[in-house]
């Protein structure tokens, strides 16, 4: 178990967190022909763009209701009004991912009662479903609203059905998990003859495809027609326990049964996840994941030197911040410093002795003295201050290629995770072959002409 | 707020700004408010815009009063570069939970405030208000003022909450915070008779290095930039500056003018975009510091500096041309001038199919139309799917734009060259005009065009067996 210290700054340093409302407009950006809006000012809505723009190099389809003063103290029932005829008059989507902010929220507007309204008003918007996700900027952090999202959908998508279809599985994927992870787990149920509905499913939307043509929403995700069928599946696998209270949401509506995996990272995670499909579809293991299961084990003996006892500090998301520790701890390394940028009941069972609700400020206070370094891309500057290896995990991954396709989940997956970080640890230890020298062997301490200049001046680093 | 609602009025019918100065008198009183569509707008809040004009200052803390949204989401993501101080690099917020909001932020605010005194102790600290803070009414002012007295750094507040307008007020609203607490707050430790200011010169990958070299050699100092690899006591002694030039389509024309008023500092409007604009700054900078009392005989030096810089830009520039010319391009941008960059790629031959018009003035206007002969390609909005038809029907060889539209022309499999602030080319000066040439020729040549292209085995009209045959 896992103490967890509570932030006690005024001033965050350098932000881990990111807000909610994004949160569930990425989830939205899962679904087939969607557009997410959020209800609050432009620069809500510009700023999420950007990031995941940078995060995934993608178009990113993303609205505004241009909330201003005078419309944010009287109500935002026409900015919401003229924005959803705007959207179905432009896009056309099927989807409409309504995600409040700070300023709607705390002026109260009553946005379901809103869209009550502008439903009996407006018959025309007929074809577009609208969902609306609560999500106060000032509550909770990015997972926060993934999670409401993914909820809201079930709450209003789902109908109760009394079918079951025996073969079909929901999987409830949580925001840690990577178009690339998506893919895998699909591949993976459906090589038990099994039929996955993935909610919501980045894999179709944000893997970087080139479309036809050019549309103003995503293509490519979720459809609403396998959401309305989710009451049929036979049973719900929730992957990260962000996606617990939605299981739960979707068994009380539908009493469809549901288990959480708390990760897919791992060996017996993985075992397990295998020996359910396997159960569910009364099915062998098919030859292609045992093989794939000793290649793991291999892996894990080959790796293994380079892990034993590494100091190891993360920063992330609960639910990623959960698989990493716990990936780590399995190789034999310790995670000293563990930072969450909000708090969430998983927290409790990360390996680590502590885990602090923090910035990136505290992460490069405590990280100093660790082997490696785990964050997503605002922790270079702390890597470059503090002179550690840093591997980057998270969104968002701004300076690095293929984020969407890297693949943590599964057998192979963890395999391809243990050789990629396993490398960044044997690269040190060359890299440390100068300190173990003794200073009477060293070439560099017996120069007799002038030092040469070894610090070059530091780059602006962007 | 109502002061706010003052300030921005004032703002909205600034008279210095040429697209007012066209205006009626009857339409420039109205203002300049162009009322967001709810869901088809797009760009950036005032808080965006007063943070994109501030934030290069590079020794000050740049502290962001509100939830995680406002700089959680957003921080780390300029290319603007310092020659020394990293502070400005470092993303502070006060981070507004609910109890902030139903009990107010202020306290929270103050108690940020002497954090990073006590941990950073950076010259000054600036505050941005933001949407959520300003509606539940902290008083953002007045928590600086008594940090400031308390602590004895100065504490700035800018107050550009993201309602109250887009990006382009919010860079106007910046540069108040700095004309009503920074400038003229410190003396220069020394003057002379060429000292200048650059206003709205942000440093975007150290592009204001491109251009220092060449003031350098004509002994003109830039005193201030506003705010690119600033210092906090650079812009608080600005007001001793002989001239200035105001850049960037005038972002900041407050504050040209304003000081100007207050303290007699003439400006003109330049840009150091393409080799024509800036041979045409030094000049008009050498000939105005002369009028306030510059050695005369600046202007010949400069004279001598534009035919060395012009000869050799030129001479770097011709072995494009011929793998250029008669290229057509797209051009899409808000920030970095049109017509600069017009003139720039005609110089190497480049045919312009198209530019947008949407941050320009009519000035700009009026330029584009002198030097492409018509208005025809002028566009004022181009929806991406539109932009995307145009590309994908080869109307243009290679499109440059900002990052927001990268993936449009890349989904067409088009050549793209990044020129908005995120860029990661330094494009200004005679330098710069030839990095840009470069990078279109870079983009253009590369081989993944033709590949990219190319159908899928499955999509050969003549099918799979003959293709395998042939190969």
């Amino acid at each position: 178990m896992a103490t967890i210290i509570p932030g006690r700054k005024a001033c965050t340093t350098n932000p881990l967190k990111m807000s909610a409302p994004i949160g569930a407009a990425l989830a939205f950006l899962g679904m087939d022909r969607a557009l997410p809006l959020l209800h609050g000012s432009q620069g809500c809505t510009a700023f999420g763009l950007v990031l995941f723009v940078r995060h995934f190099r993608e178009t990113i389809p993303l609205q505004t209701t241009a909330m201003n003063e005078v419309t944010t103290i009287l109500g935002g029932l026409e900015n919401i009004e003229q924005a959803l005829l705007n959207i179905k008059k432009r896009a056309n989507p099927a989807l409409i991912g309504l995600c409040s902010t700070g300023i709607t929220e705390a002026k109260g507007d009553d946005v379901a009662g809103f869209l009550k309204l502008i439903r009996e008003k407006h018959p025309e918007l007929a074809g577009t479903e609208v969902v609306f996700a609560p999500t106060p900027d000032f509550v909770g952090g990015f997972s926060d609203g993934w999670a409401k999202a993914v909820g809201a959908m079930i709450d209003a998508l789902v109908p109760t059905t009394k079918v079951r279809t025996p073969w079909q599985v929901n999987i409830l994927a949580g925001c840690h998990l990577t178009p690339g992870d998506i893919e895998e787990i699909r591949e993976t149920i459906e090589a038990f003859g099994l039929t996955p509905i993935v909610l919501p499913d980045l894999s179709g939307s944000l893997d970087g495809h080139i479309p036809e043509t050019f549309l103003p929403h995503t293509l490519g995700g979720t459809r609403l027609e396998d959401v309305r069928a989710m009451g049929a599946s036979a049973i719900t696998i929730a992957i990260g326990e962000q996606m617990r209270p939605a299981a739960e949401l979707l068994e009380k509506k539908t009493g469809v049964p549901f288990r959480v995996f708390d990760r897919l990272t791992g060996l017996a995670a993985c075992d397990a996840f295998i020996a359910l499909l396997s159960d569910l579809s009364e099915q062998d293991v098919p030859l292609k994941y045992r093989r794939q299961r000793s290649q793991l084990q291999d892996a894990m003996l080959d790796g293994h030197f380079y892990f034993g006892e590494q100091k190891v500090a993360i920063a992330a998301e609960p639910d990623l911040l959960f698989a990493l520790s716990h990936f780590f701890a399995d190789m034999g390394a310790t995670v000293t410093c563990a930072i969450a940028p909000q708090d969430a009941p998983v927290l409790a069972r990360v390996a680590a002795e502590t885990v602090r609700i923090g910035d990136l400020g505290d992460f490069e206070e405590h990280a100093a003295g660790c082997d490696l370094l785990v964050t997503h891309s605002h922790g270079r500057q702390a890597a470059a201050r503090l002179g550690i290896p840093f591997w980057r995990a998270g969104l968002p991954t701004f300076d690095r290629l293929g984020v969407a396709h890297k693949v943590t989940v599964g057998y192979r997956g963890t395999r391809d995770l243990i050789f990629e970080v396993g490398n960044v640890f044997m690269e040190q230890l060359h890299a440390h072959e100068q300190h173990v020298t003794p200073a009477s062997l060293r070439p560099d301490l017996h120069r007799t002409g002038p030092a040469p200049a070894v610090d070059a001046p530091a780059r602006a680093g962007h | 707020m109502s002061a706010l609602k003052q300030r921005i009025d004032s703002l909205l019918i600034e008279p210095g700004c040429a697209t007012n100065q066209a205006k009626s008198d009857k339409a420039r009183k109205e203002g300049c408010k162009k009322p967001l569509t709810p869901g088809a707008a797009a760009g950036g809040c005032a808080f965006d815009g007063a943070k994109i004009a501030l934030q290069p200052v590079v020794d000050v803390a740049h502290l962001v009063h509100g939830p995680i949204a406002c700089e959680g989401n957003s921080w780390d993501s300029r290319h603007v570069y310092s020659s020394g101080p990293q502070t400005y690099r470092t993303g502070f917020t006060t981070d507004m939970a609910e109890f902030d909001v139903i009990y107010g932020g202020e306290k929270r605010l103050y108690r940020a405030i002497k954090e990073i005194v006590d941990k950073v102790n950076p010259p000054a600290i600036f505050v941005y208000q933001t949407c959520l803070p300003a509606m539940i009414g902290d008083d953002v002012e007045g928590v600086c003022k008594a940090a400031s007295a308390k602590f004895g750094t100065p504490v700035i507040p800018v107050n550009a909450p993201g309602f109250a307008g887009s990006k382009n007020l919010g860079n106007k609203l910046g540069g108040e915070a700095l004309l009503d607490h920074v400038v003229g707050t410190l003396e220069p430790e020394y003057t002379t008779d060429c000292d200048i200011n650059l206003i709205g010169e942000y440093n975007v990958v150290g592009e204001f290095w491109q251009v220092k070299p060449l003031f350098d050699e004509l002994g003109i100092r830039v005193l201030a930039t506003f705010c690119g690899d600033a210092r906090y006591s650079d812009i608080a002694g600005s007001h001793r500056a002989k001239a200035a030039i105001m850049l960037c389509s005038q972002a900041l024309i407050n504050i040209a003018r304003k000081m100007q008023e207050r303290y007699d500092i003439p400006f003109f409007e330049g840009s150091f975009y393409g080799i024509a604009d800036m041979s045409d700054c030094l000049r008009r900078i050498s000939r105005l510091l002369v009028e306030r009392g510059a050695p005369a005989d600046l202007p010949a030096r400069a004279e001598a500096l534009i035919a060395r810089e012009e000869a050799r830009a030129w001479a770097r520039l011709e072995k494009y041309r011929a793998r250029l010319a008669g290229r057509r391009v797209l051009l899409f941008t808000g920030g970095v001038k049109s017509w600069s960059v017009v003139s720039a790629l005609q110089e190497v031959g480049m045919e312009i199919v198209g530019t947008s018009m949407r941050k320009s003035t009519q000035g700009d206007r009026a330029k584009v139309v002198k030097i492409m002969g018509t208005d025809a390609h002028m566009f004022d909005e181009l929806p991406p799917r539109e932009m995307y038809r145009m590309l994908k029907e080869s109307k243009a060889d290679v499109m440059l734009s900002g990052g927001r539209s990268q993936f449009v022309a890349l989904k067409a499999k088009t050549p793209w060259v990044e020129i908005n602030q995120e860029r990661h080319h330094a494009l200004a000066g005679y330098e710069g005009v030839v990095n840009l040439v470069a990078e279109i020729d870079k983009a253009l040549y590369n081989p993944i065009w033709a590949q990219v292209r190319q159908p899928a085995p499955w999509e050969q009209p003549e099918g799979w067996g003959e293709r395998v045959a042939t190969a």
